[in-house]
């Protein structure tokens, strides 16, 4: 009886799985750190990383700009999210928003950046719409938009990328949060739309979203796809620079590189202090406004503006989509017109080759990521199902743990823990580290729906004789069609807008369509940025097409499954 | 003497307050009425009996049935059927997957078929083997709720709250069915309830939690 044995161990093994890559990256970071890396002759422990990281006089732009970007992409969502919910939730155009949210979110952050960057470059879209009639320019004006030095652009991309997001947290935050009656007694006690919701509802859909912006706040401050696409160069993030140096062939810049990782770990656990005092602040000024008893004057304009931004936000994604498709397929497009001349296959049939290959690459990996991570997710819901062995709050924190660290923290550690074990550079690892990323978004989405199937149904087959694993295979898993198959939909979505891990962990070696397409970001071809960019977006939409169609069609003669 | 469903000093707590406790023997073929305000305890005895027990709650005593004990044994080899308020049809199944669901494993493929029709006729339901249950009125509904347990062969049936959703008329009808049925087959059943109607139509002995007698000893 293997099985009764194997599935209580699920819920170790995948914790095991999820933080032993983390923990040993960090390892791999602290040891060469502090100037102990073997494989390099080096022997420590002394702070010469420290030192040479000092030296570099890049270091306090470099990390000025980190924190700049991290805080206001997170600061500027976040409010647009609060505001467009308090403002609109309810209404048709929320509705409509909530209808985009799938495929905004699943267009993976490189793409959306680099759609960004073609719609607002000196040459980019919006600047041939209103040329030459409106701005007399002939010729592309020579401005820095993109890769601004205060990385606005940057913080632009990430805005763009973290609305979706948080509007999907606060979607699910809605429903434990009694939004509508708070909303109905605080406007029968005259408030405005907005204030009333900001004063009723807001703090207990924060309280459900902490975590996800914690989240946003890490990522935002430590990415490096967007900030390779969008972000300065002179100097660059401190994140863009720990991989340049992890990059160098010389072994010893890897020193500094993890001293930089750590540099960055302990920015990221500063900036999440800080947002902690914040959310203090904010919250001691809230009872203060809200014993005020102010009914809400700028309602109309806040809830007005935060439209608008909202909108230009989804707009900007899917715009930028079409101008990759319009760039992927132009033939001469010649400054300021606002088509190209011809349109041609060829941009395709150049690239055809290598984005086959490239998309090979991606679902050998996405898919048995995908394929593990949701083994691992059931098989702990259905071990909490079965014996109770039930993740507690602080598990909660666990499933988080990958996604707050920031990558670049521990990351690069990995690969110098992998080679100083000898393990090689390559797929397998890379796969291992995709997993680490995946596997909390599987569960974070499978586990609400599973935890909500009526267990009498599994009462009912049992005592119909089914035995548990019967009622696993036989109801629930059919029944939960839907939500397994957009869980893995999440996983592959996230797997295959993987840079980092897949660059660093693959050592060069793998390429992924989205390695291939940050790849391409310096050499500014924009055609091949386009097919590229492309067929990584397909590569994460078409799953969630799937997990729409599917269910669909196997349940299509079974109206109680219709919503499920 | 070994036959019908016994529970011996059955006693049913929640951090560590008694919610019940209760000793009773069910002859086959007999109806055991609980009747109680909610959150007594009623629907925690039967999950208790079907092995389904909640982890908040601790139960002692033991559950005989056919004069084994079943304590401890896994709910899928219990053989205790149940039927809830909702008539908790896979909605994934066929009406008639549903009761090939039910059936136990073995014979032929027409064999089996024909024992699924046949329990659609019992139950006037002929033909209905192709439907999605969702298409069923409640009645139907319940009616296919009640076989799909019956083919499983049980040794007792318990029955929560079982028809309090139906509508007066069907309520009725639904109730001497599942009733006549138990009877055919000579289950002892244990009910659940909140409707003096429902306790009158079973006809047996009525327990009342929660009154005059909280721990269920019977005057």
């Amino acid at each position: 009886m293997t099985k009764h044995r194997f599935l209580p161990a699920l819920p170790l093994l995948t914790v095991l799985v999820m933080l032993g890559p983390v923990l040993a990256g960090l390892w791999g970071t602290v040891l060469p750190a502090f100037g102990h890396f073997p494989v390099a002759g080096l022997t420590g422990p002394n702070l010469s990383g420290f030192q040479s990281l000092l030296d570099w006089p890049g270091l306090p732009r470099s990390v000025l700009l980190s924190v700049f970007t991290g805080f206001a992409s997170t600061l500027i969502a976040l409010s647009i999210v609060m505001l467009v919910t308090a403002g609109w939730s309810g209404t048709k155009a929320f509705q409509t928003l909530e209808r985009l949210l799938s495929p905004l979110l699943s267009v993976p952050h490189a793409a959306a950046a680099f759609g960004l960057a073609f719609l607002i470059a000196p040459s980019g879209w919006l600047s041939r719409l209103f040329s030459p009639w409106l701005t007399g320019w002939e010729r592309p004006p020579d401005l820095l938009i993109v890769n601004d030095q205060w990385g606005l652009a940057m913080t632009t991309g990430l805005v763009v990328k973290e609305v979706p997001f948080l509007l999907l947290m606060t979607l699910a935050a809605l429903g434990q949060a009694e939004a509508v009656s708070s909303r109905t007694i605080a406007s029968a006690l005259g408030y405005g739309r907005v204030t009333g919701w900001l004063k009723t509802v807001f703090p207990r859909v924060y309280a459900q979203i902490r975590l996800p912006v914690y989240v946003v706040l890490a990522y935002a401050m430590s990415v490096v796809d967007v900030a390779v696409i969008l972000g300065p160069n002179t100097p660059s993030t401190l994140s863009v620079q720990i991989v340049r140096w992890m990059a160098d062939p010389d072994l010893a810049l890897r020193v500094q590189a993890a001293s930089a990782a750590l540099l960055q770990l302990s920015l990221v656990i500063g900036a999440l202090v800080v947002w902690r005092i914040g959310e203090r602040v904010i919250g001691w000024l809230g009872m203060v406004w809200i014993t005020k008893g102010n009914r809400g004057a700028l309602d109309t304009v806040a809830a007005g503006i935060s439209l608008a931004l909202a909108t230009a936000a989804a707009l900007a994604i899917f715009l930028g989509l079409l101008v990759l498709l319009v760039w992927s397929f132009a033939g001469f497009w010649g400054f300021p017109d606002a088509l190209p001349q011809s349109f041609t296959f060829k941009n395709w049939m150049r690239h055809s080759d290598g984005v086959l290959v490239a998309i090979g690459e991606t679902a050998a990996i996405a898919i048995p990521v995908t394929l593990a991570a949701l083994v691992l997710t059931i098989g702990c819901l259905e071990a909490e199902y079965r014996y109770g062995l039930r993740l507690s709050n602080r598990g909660i924190w666990l499933l988080y743990l990958p996604l707050l660290l920031p990558q670049t923290a521990f990351l690069p550690g990995l690969q110098t823990f992998m080679l100083t074990i000898g393990v090689d550079v390559g797929r397998l690892p890379v796969m291992a580290a995709h997993l680490v990323f995946v596997l909390p978004y599987v569960f974070l989405s499978l586990a609400d729906p599973f935890r909500a199937w009526d267990t009498r149904i599994g009462t009912i087959a049992s005592a119909l004789r089914a035995s548990p694993n019967g009622v696993l295979w036989r109801v629930r898993v059919p029944m939960l069609l839907r939500p397994i198959l957009t869980a893995a939909a999440v996983g592959l979505a996230v797997s295959v807008g993987q840079y980092l891990a897949t660059l660093l962990i693959g050592g060069g070696r793998v390429q992924t369509l989205t390695t291939e397409a940050v790849a391409l970001s310096s050499g500014g071809d924009r055609r091949a940025i386009g097919v590229y960019g492309l067929m990584q977006t397909s590569a994460a939409l078409l799953p969630f097409a799937l997990a729409l169609l599917i269910p669909a069609l196997a349940w299509r003669n079974r109206r109680g499954l219709r919503h499920a | 003497m070994h036959d019908g469903l016994e529970l011996k000093d059955v006693t049913i707590r929640k951090d560590g307050n008694v919610l019940l406790s209760l000793s009773r023997k069910i002859e086959p073929g007999e109806v055991l009425t609980i009747m109680g305000p909610s959150g007594i305890g009623k629907s925690t005895l039967l999950s208790f009996i079907t092995g389904t027990l909640a982890p908040a709650f601790q139960a002692e005593g033991r559950i005989l049935l056919e004069g084994n004990d079943i304590t401890d044994v896994r709910p899928d080899k219990r053989r205790v059927g149940i039927l809830f308020q909702d008539d908790l049809l896979f909605p994934h199944l066929s009406v008639g997957a549903n009761l090939a669901f039910g059936l136990a494993p073995g014979g032929s493929e027409a064999g089996r078929t024909a024992k699924i029709d046949e329990a659609l006729s019992e139950v006037g339901l002929e033909g209905y083997a192709d439907r999605d249950p969702a298409t069923l009125s409640g009645g139907q509904k319940a009616r296919v709720a009640l076989m799909r347990m019956l083919l499983s062969e049980p040794c007792a049936l318990l029955l929560d709250e079982a028809f309090s959703r139906l509508d007066a008329d069907r309520r009725a009808q639904v109730r001497s069915l599942v009733f006549a049925r138990a009877k055919d087959r000579n289950l002892p059943v244990l009910m659940v309830t909140h409707d003096a109607e429902d306790a009158k139509a079973a006809g047996g002995e009525v327990i009342t939690l929660g009154t005059s007698s909280p721990t269920g000893e019977a005057p």
